[in-house]
Parts: structure tokens; C-alpha cells; sequence
């Protein structure tokens, strides 16, 4: 892991990922390199996993993936399959995404699950007329 | 229960056939037709999390899919076929197995010699022979990422 922490790699449908990490850097103010977006739009397969492969590089990464499965889900797999200081989150969220801005820099085996909690317990919604709300 | 859909798409089982296609056609099975996939454990996993527990995925070869093809075709169950290329769905055809259906062409990226048809389909010279080839086997092949989208003939997957 490099001294400030793990890096992020958010991989998306359409447009998806590019206005998550834009709204991170607005919010908790990581820098660029620290979290990158990358969209599945017009790519096959191969060219895809190509590409993440090179963004994920060496080091400590967490790639996040908007579904669990599906083209995203499957090139962050493959890229992450031969192990070392790597993980796959699915079913991105940007609450996820601010607690990785502000903790990426703890041993991934503490930060995952860090991630998926925060991601999990920020999934709030309000009925009329129904208390308490439904939360994740 | 005929096939559903049988469908050329790179990306073979993602969320386009499982949501798009699959919230219409409510398949009970999904079969990948194709050589390299059928003798790969890892990677038949990473689709098979792509569907939920209720459906069964299947990896065929080729060869073995056109041994099986007319037992699924009068099967109760509802099977969604998929190959990753033309040229598998071609030979999967041959010898006018596939006589009367209907081939759909969801997704074809960019690639080089490859131009494009729609956003989501690029054909090359050798595409557009099994396109050609296809149509002489019976099959009536269309361009179509999404059931509602507007469906794309053979004229203009053919024009060059």
C-alpha cells in the first residue's frame, strides 16, 4: 500500500461512474489520482478488462462496480483474480465512496467491510405516515 | 417453450439480457454457446453470479449445443441461447437448424475494420458473410439491444 492508502476505481454503465467520482472530489476532496472513474460505454469485453487492468495496476485497490454482476462485475473480477492487495465491492453507493476517501489509507482487510456497512446503512427510506424508517 | 432469443452479444450474460431482456422473456435458462468458455470453470462462474438462483446456465460447445438444440426447442422450460460471436451462431445454424428463427444481434463493439451500424453494433467484412451466410441458413437476423428498441434489417446490416 502506498503511503496514503489504497486506490479506488469506480466502473460503471454509461455515465455513471464519471458523476459519482466528480461528486467524491466535490464532497471529500480526494485527489485524482487517488479515484478514477472508468465506463463500460462502447467497449467489448476484452477492451474493457484491458483497460481496468491497466488502471488497477500494482498496489492496493479497491474497484467498486455499480451491479453485482454484468459486464462491470465481471472485468473487475477478472482484473482482481490474481489476488495481492485487491478487492471488488459491488453495488456502489456514494456514501461508500466518501468513507473510502477518508479511510482508504487502513489495510484493506479492515476497509472492505468498512465500506460495505457504510454503503449498507446509508440505504434510508421515508413513508408517509410510517415510522420508523426502512433502512438498510 | 421455443428458444426465447437467441442473441450475438460479446458480453454474453450481463445486465442488458438479464434485466432488458429478461424482466420480458422470463427465461428459466440461459445457454452460452461457445468453445473456450465451455472448458473454463473460472470464468463460467462470473457469469453464472450474473443470474439469480432460479435459473440454470448452462456453457456448451458448438457441437454439443446442435445436439441439443430441438430438445430445448420442445422443452417446458423457457431458454434464452448466447454466443459472443457470429461465427458461433452461424455453425451453431448450419444445415438449417435454425430454419425459421429469428437471430438477434445485441451487442458487436468496436473493433478494427469493424463499422458501425448502431451505437451498440459494429460488423467487419467477415461479420456481414455470417450475416449473409446466416439469412441463406433460414434465419432471420435482426439488430436489437433492447426489446424496445427499434429493430435494425438485413439491409442495413448488410450495407458496407
Amino acid at each position: 500500500m502506498s503511503e496514503m492508502g489504497a486506490r479506488g476505481v469506480v466502473v460503471g454503465h454509461g455515465t455513471l461512474a464519471m458523476g459519482m467520482v466528480d461528486a467524491v472530489r466535490r464532497i471529500a476532496g480526494i485527489d485524482e489520482d487517488a479515484l478514477v472513474a472508468l465506463s463500460n460505454e462502447g467497449k467489448s469485453p476484452d477492451a474493457l478488462r484491458d483497460e481496468l487492468a491497466r488502471i488497477v495496476g500494482t498496489g492496493s485497490v479497491v474497484v467498486f462496480t455499480d451491479m453485482h454482476a454484468g459486464s462491470c462485475a465481471v472485468a473487475a473480477r477478472v482484473a482482481c483474480r490474481s489476488g495481492g492487495q485487491r478487492a471488488v465491492v459491488c453495488g456502489v453507493n456514494l456514501p461508500m465512496l466518501i468513507e473510502f476517501a477518508f479511510h482508504r489509507s487502513d489495510p484493506l482487510e479492515e476497509l472492505v467491510p468498512r465500506l460495505v456497512e457504510q454503503g449498507r446503512s446509508t440505504i434510508t427510506a421515508h413513508l408517509p405516515h410510517a415510522d420508523p424508517p426502512i433502512s438498510g | 417453450m421455443p428458444i426465447l432469443l437467441f442473441r450475438v452479444d460479446e458480453r454474453l450474460i450481463h445486465g442488458q439480457v438479464v434485466i432488458g431482456w429478461g424482466s420480458q422473456l422470463h427465461p428459466d435458462r440461459y445457454v452460452v454457446v461457445d468453445d473456450d468458455l465451455a472448458g473454463s470453470e473460472w470464468e463460467q462462474d462470473l457469469y453464472r453470479l450474473t443470474v439469480g438462483d432460479g435459473n440454470e446456465v448452462s456453457f456448451l460447445r458448438v457441437e454439443q449445443a446442435r445436439q441439443r438444440v430441438l430438445e430445448w426447442m420442445s422443452s417446458d422450460e423457457r431458454t434464452m441461447l448466447l454466443t459472443r460471436d457470429l461465427d458461433s451462431m452461424l455453425r451453431l445454424a448450419r444445415n438449417r437448424l435454425l430454419d425459421g428463427k429469428s437471430v438477434n444481434l445485441g451487442g458487436i463493439h468496436h473493433g478494427k475494420g469493424r463499422k458501425m451500424v448502431r451505437s451498440y453494433l459494429y460488423l467487419d467484412d467477415a461479420d456481414r458473410g455470417c450475416v449473409r451466410a446466416l439469412d441463406e441458413e433460414g434465419v432471420c437476423v435482426v439488430g436489437r439491444d433492447l426489446p424496445g428498441s427499434l429493430k435494425v434489417g438485413l439491409a442495413d446490416l448488410l450495407e458496407e
